[in-house]
């Protein structure tokens, strides 16, 4: 039995492999040709090879249930999704806009305040923020960058047009699977590789080290450059293991810091104290320092807060770059990209509803049953209403909360994600998908990775792509058409 | 090199060291009473004694039967040092460090996890035992092997060989004792104390070793002096705490450290252990476990966190 694609009901969907009318896309064709050649046997063994290869990279992710942490091993199918180049090209070009766009909207937020006094950016919403540090006004990082690293998740619509669903600036998360998912291609279809032309993705941890060493506030050969984890019980500790491994640097958890009288960060070695220049946070702002922000924080540094703000230190992110993550900035992008740039977006934002506009909170409340209803300040799936889906009473009680605080939420139009063939038992059958690239921002240039994070919602008709919420992954392959 | 790692790569190292040696016993015991006849037996209690859980083990099991006994040494939950628990403890704390460990090595330790705990059946049934522990045994064996061929020779190196001498004397001078004390020496089992002691160097792996180095048939007096003097054999206790030395040497403030090695070495060294009668070689090797326990805590105050939340259990027993 082998895959025939003619027999992909794609379902009015917008697929990213078969087209309408049952055609492979031109940048899937060695790809589909690929599978429909394997016998149910090769396919079973792909997958085998793909489970032990996870298994054995422990590449796993952690679950939380009911105060008990599980590990799991991250679930992964075998069909990656591909892009043409062209399209990804362009794709990059509006990423970076954004992202410059966001960081000058942030580094202004901590300073003049100027999209604010110019009547762009409403002040309400800045002061009802809750991811605004008063602690960081004023403060200058180098190169006058906030958010050095940011994941920004994209979908398509039942048309294919690509979407910006949301801009992560705290510490997104998710490049390890990216790589891992990879490297774990490599190993089960390795002539895949061979036939097609597949751009590499390695590159991303000698991006992010470089990046990261050019923060230095101390200019030398061999910046000293740390992982601070909150630790193994954290969901993404697998991340910041492989992050810091790959770049070559020590991964480090608060008890391993220490800030000096002189305001330097220094790290607890065998052989005494040694200072850190650059610390890649993998902490929230709130557990950073104690003496600043939560006092009972084991997590964090007494004193890095006075470290950083006095330039001894490069954190990264920056404390309060979150303050342009939060769903609500995210409806202002496009006049954000227009009030710094004077350009317009490269890239579309998902029409999106301000539950603090009155009208359009009204507008939500009727239609909350057609709509998507996001939390403004939680990730990872949390909290989150999609209206089509959900029964009157969530719906109602997705209402009061509403109605208690509405400018902490938003709502958008259910999409009609895009969907990539999947193996549901032995036969392909669509998926839905998002796709998470990370973009690194110097100052100096910015840099997008060859593709990103495509997560899958492996339940059927499911549109939740978290990993935390039953979502998965594929190894996401930018192919160059015109060297087929 | 960062004080919480340099202490987690000497646990890795140490839990696997533990599981290593384990399997080997058992696997050597197993051959053991394969040999002896029927009513000469000393069965699994010693096992259960070397890695110190008399009183631990007793609390859940009635006797010493082999099935008891295995399960509690291989896979035993309320065991401590069962070699499932010492892969999952070094697999958890080489998940702290798997930035400073090599790939290789984590997917080893991981999937030798995943052998242990899956292939369980295996271990517990007399067939599949030898060919369940050969392969822990060699597992263990690849990890320290792909590390010392792999892992730069700095600090943390020290620290990874630290952690397996340190096991490993600790574990030589346990199957010493208790080996050499549960050692039937009736007049029925007199054909049989020959292949007993043959038994405790085959748990060193120090069979083939002894016959090279000391050149006699195997007797009591020299098969104590090889593994308490032997400065060529591996896991002979002079040769740990040789070995324990210069490991240090090359560290910054390694004055204590080295001080407190070289005492447990002269004193060793001047023991005439041959002499040792039963009672007294058991008092000795304790003293030996207490100086190995002193050597753990000044390495310990000297290089690792000193914070209050030490999670980390001490060495056993």
């Amino acid at each position: 039995m082998r895959i025939d694609w003619k027999a992909y009901n794609t379902k009015g969907f917008f697929d990213e492999l078969i087209d309408g009318q049952g055609n492979v896309r031109l940048h899937g064709q060695k790809l589909a040709q690929f599978f429909a050649n394997l016998s149910a046997d090769e396919l079973k063994k792909a997958r085998a090879v793909a489970d032990l290869a996870i298994k054995e990279m422990g590449i796993t992710f952690t679950v939380y249930n009911e105060g008990s942490m599980i590990d799991r091993a991250w679930p992964f199918d075998i069909i990656p999704r591909t892009i043409g180049k062209n399209e990804w090209q362009k794709v990059e070009l509006g990423l970076k806009q954004r992202v410059e766009a966001l960081n000058l909207f942030i580094d202004d937020l901590y300073h003049d305040q100027k999209i604010i006094k110019d009547g762009v950016f409403p002040r309400g919403l800045l002061e009802k923020s809750v991811n605004f540090r008063q602690q960081c006004v004023g403060i200058n990082p180098p190169n006058k960058i906030w958010a050095h690293i940011c994941g920004s998740d994209l979908v398509r619509d039942g048309k294919g047009t690509v979407y910006v669903l949301e801009d992560n600036l705290r510490v997104p998360s998710g490049v390890s699977y990216m790589l891992e998912n990879r490297s774990v291609m490599k190993r089960v279809f390795p002539e895949l590789f061979e036939q097609m032309s597949i751009l590499p993705i390695d590159d991303y941890p000698s991006q992010l080290f470089d990046m990261l060493a050019a923060m230095s506030p101390r200019p030398q050969d061999k910046p000293e450059v740390v992982v601070l984890t909150p630790g193994v019980f954290n969901s993404a500790y697998f991340e910041h293991c492989y992050l810091a491994q790959e770049m070559g640097c020590e991964l480090v958890e608060g008890r391993d810091l220490v800030v000096e009288k002189d305001d330097c960060v220094y790290m607890r070695t065998i052989t005494g104290l040694q200072r850190v220049d650059v610390i890649y946070r993998r902490i929230d702002d709130l557990f950073l320092d104690p003496e600043v922000f939560l006092p009972d924080s084991q997590l964090g540094v007494p004193g890095l807060m006075r470290a950083w703000s006095k330039g001894n230190v490069a954190l990264v992110n920056a404390p309060g770059a979150g303050v342009a993550d939060d769903k609500v900035v995210y409806a202002y992008v496009p006049e954000i990209i227009k009030y710094y740039l004077d350009e317009t977006p490269k890239l579309e934002n998902v029409p999106t509803y301000k539950c603090l506009d009155e009208k359009e909170c009204d507008y939500v409340i009727k239609n909350i049953d057609k709509l998507v209803v996001k939390p403004a300040n939680e990730s990872g799936g949390y909290g989150l209403l999609i209206g089509p889906k959900s029964t009157q009473k969530e719906q109602q009680i997705c209402i009061e909360q509403i109605k208690v605080d509405p400018r902490n939420w938003v709502a958008q139009p259910t999409l009609n994600l895009s969907t990539v063939p999947t193996f549901d038992g032995l036969e392909p059958d669509g998926r839905h998908v998002d796709l998470r690239p990370f973009i690194l921002s110097s100052g100096k240039d910015i840099q997008v990775t060859t593709g990103g994070l495509t997560r899958v919602a492996m339940n059927k008709g499911s549109l939740v792509v978290n990993s935390s919420q039953g979502g998965g992954s594929k190894d996401t392959w930018i192919v160059d058409e015109e060297a087929e | 090199m960062l004080s919480r790692v340099g202490e987690t790569l000497y646990w890795v190292s140490r839990y696997i060291e533990r599981a290593e040696n384990v399997a080997r016993v058992i696997n050597v015991n197993n051959m053991l009473l394969l040999d002896l006849p029927k009513g000469v037996c000393t069965g699994w209690g010693p096992l259960i004694d070397i890695i110190g859980a008399r009183q631990a083990y007793l609390e859940n099991n009635a006797d010493f039967s082999e099935s008891k006994a295995l399960k509690y040494l291989l896979v035993g939950k309320d065991n401590p040092s069962s070699i499932l628990n010492s892969i999952i403890s070094a697999r958890e704390s080489a998940r702290t460090i798997r930035d400073v460990i090599p790939r290789d090595v984590w997917e080893e330790i991981n999937s030798l996890y995943y052998y242990v705990k899956n292939n369980q059946s295996e271990g517990l049934s007399k067939r599949g035992r030898f060919a369940y522990l050969k392969k822990i045994i060699e597992s263990a064996h690849l990890i320290f092997g792909t590390l010392n061929a792999t892992i730069n020779h700095d600090n943390g190196y020290i620290f990874i060989r630290f952690g397996s001498i340190i096991e490993r004397a600790d574990m030589s001078s346990r199957i010493l004792d208790i080996r050499s004390e549960t050692l039937i020496t009736n007049e029925e089992a007199k054909p049989y104390e020959n292949i007993q002691w043959i038994s405790l160097l085959r748990s060193l792996s120090a069979y083939q070793m002894y016959r090279q180095e000391m050149g006699v048939r195997v007797q009591r007096a020299d098969v104590i002096e090889f593994v308490m003097h032997s400065e060529v054999f591996p896991r002979s206790i002079l040769f740990c705490l040789n070995e324990m030395k210069s490991l240090v040497e090359p560290l910054v403030n390694s004055a204590a450290i080295i001080t407190i090695i070289d005492n447990a070495r002269d004193d060793l060294k001047g023991k005439n252990v041959r002499e040792l009668k039963n009672g007294f070689l058991h008092n000795y090797v304790d003293e030996i476990q207490i100086k190995l326990a002193a050597i753990h805590n000044v390495l310990a105050e000297s290089y690792f966190l000193k914070l209050p939340s030490q999670t980390q259990s001490q060495s056993q027993g």
